[in-house]
């Protein structure tokens, strides 16, 4: 897996709108902005109402995840192009999300919606009419999600990436600053955690470093040891998901799992060791 | 709007706040306008004192925003189609509501 493989850039996904075999799908926490204007022909999947089982904090299962799919008309064949808001985070947790139950055809646009709305390219309000299909999905990939067990049990052996800001990291503060100041019961973060803020892998437009930098930025500056297995956290999954897809899509390495429990689980744990200030 | 607070998302033009919660935060929130019109689409970004990201929102349709911050110094970055961008140093402190106004 490489940079070509897994992103493509706005010029590709205009040539490929309404192309049979490619689907666009907009990805986002605030559907509103799909409303408002979307790339055309694209489908919307809503992060949460979509994604996430309405009862118990957990993905939808795989039969939730077939009938989303089938009723939104994607096939098993079909290349699915992500983008969305918030510099692609909820993009790269479904394409994380895609591939945990084994969908590969799969690519993310660059620089996501800020970068097609900045660069004035066309929105379109018209929402797309698709046949149902018959999608089978396979069982989730183990391979690619960490749970808390794992988690505790990763202290001090694996490499634990916190993507939040420096902020959030330290335990300052418990949720971006977009947001009121609330969730998880403490504070701080994993011990031995490495705080590698999910931004220092884009541009300001959106899109992701180069691989040189990159690179230099995990292996360099933050001292993550890319010969050891890696597990990427945030608050609530989306952000590390996006350090997931430089880790392991982008860079390649194997071995790297995203926590989508993260802070809002693993601060309101009982018993587990936290960490706070700066990281050591 | 929404106010689901549940995700890590940016509603367009940031959440929306009560008093009583006013009083808690450190909010910095104010307008981006175009000769006194709104500017949207566009972003509005937050960074720390050490220049990092802090948080990125897209401006509301009347081209607003709203930060929940901690206290301190920050640098508020604005983002436009036709390569507009505009930089604004600000503050912020719990229980006060900075204002700031940029015309691009």
């Amino acid at each position: 897996m490489s940079r070509s493989d897994v992103l493509v850039d706005a010029d590709w996904a205009e040539s490929h709108i309404g192309e049979p075999g490619f689907v666009i799908v907009e990805v986002d926490e605030d559907t509103s902005a799909y409303d408002k204007g979307h790339i055309p022909s694209a489908i919307k999947i809503d992060w949460k109402q979509d994604l996430q089982d309405p009862v118990r904090r957990d993905f939808v299962d795989k039969t939730g995840f077939e009938h989303l799919l089938s009723e939104r008309g994607i096939s098993n064949d079909d290349t699915v192009i992500l983008y969305g808001g918030n510099n692609n985070w909820f993009a790269a947790y479904a394409y994380w999300y895609f591939k945990v139950y084994g969908h590969n055809k799969v690519v993310l646009l660059d620089g996501g919606r800020k970068k097609w709305e900045l660069e004035s390219r066309e929105l379109s309000k018209d929402v797309p009419s698709r046949a149902k299909t018959n999608y089978t999905a396979s069982e989730q990939d183990p391979a690619l999600r960490a749970k808390r067990d794992e988690v505790v049990d990763a202290i001090g052996k694996r490499n634990l990436v916190d993507v939040r800001s420096p902020d959030e990291f330290a335990g300052r503060l418990l949720a971006p600053a977009h947001l009121p100041q609330e969730q998880a019961q403490r504070g701080g973060h994993i011990p031995t955690a490495k705080n590698v803020p999910w931004s220092k892998a884009a541009n300001e437009d959106g899109t992701f470093k180069s691989d040189d930098d990159l690179t230099t930025l995990y292996a360099g500056e933050a001292g993550v040891d890319f010969g050891k297995d890696t597990i990427a956290y945030c608050r609530i999954g989306e952000r590390s998901a996006h350090t997931w897809f430089v880790l392991h899509e982008i860079l390649g390495l194997s071995n790297v799992k995203n926590y989508d429990g993260s802070w809002t689980e693993y601060g309101s744990l009982v018993g587990v060791p936290i960490e706070l200030g700066e990281g050591k | 709007m929404s106010q689901d607070l549940s995700g890590c998302g940016a509603p367009a033009g940031g959440v929306t706040i009560t008093a009583d919660k006013a009083s808690k935060e450190a909010v910095i929130e104010g307008h981006v306008l175009r000769g006194g019109a709104p500017v949207t689409p566009g972003y509005a970004r937050l960074r720390g004192t050490g220049d990092e990201f802090v948080a990125e929102l897209p401006l509301g349709d009347d081209g607003g925003f709203r930060f929940f911050a901690a206290p301190g110094d920050w640098t508020l970055v604005v983002l436009a189609p036709g390569g507009v961008r505009a930089e604004r140093v600000v503050s912020a402190d719990i229980g006060q509501i900075t204002k700031v106004e940029i015309e691009v």
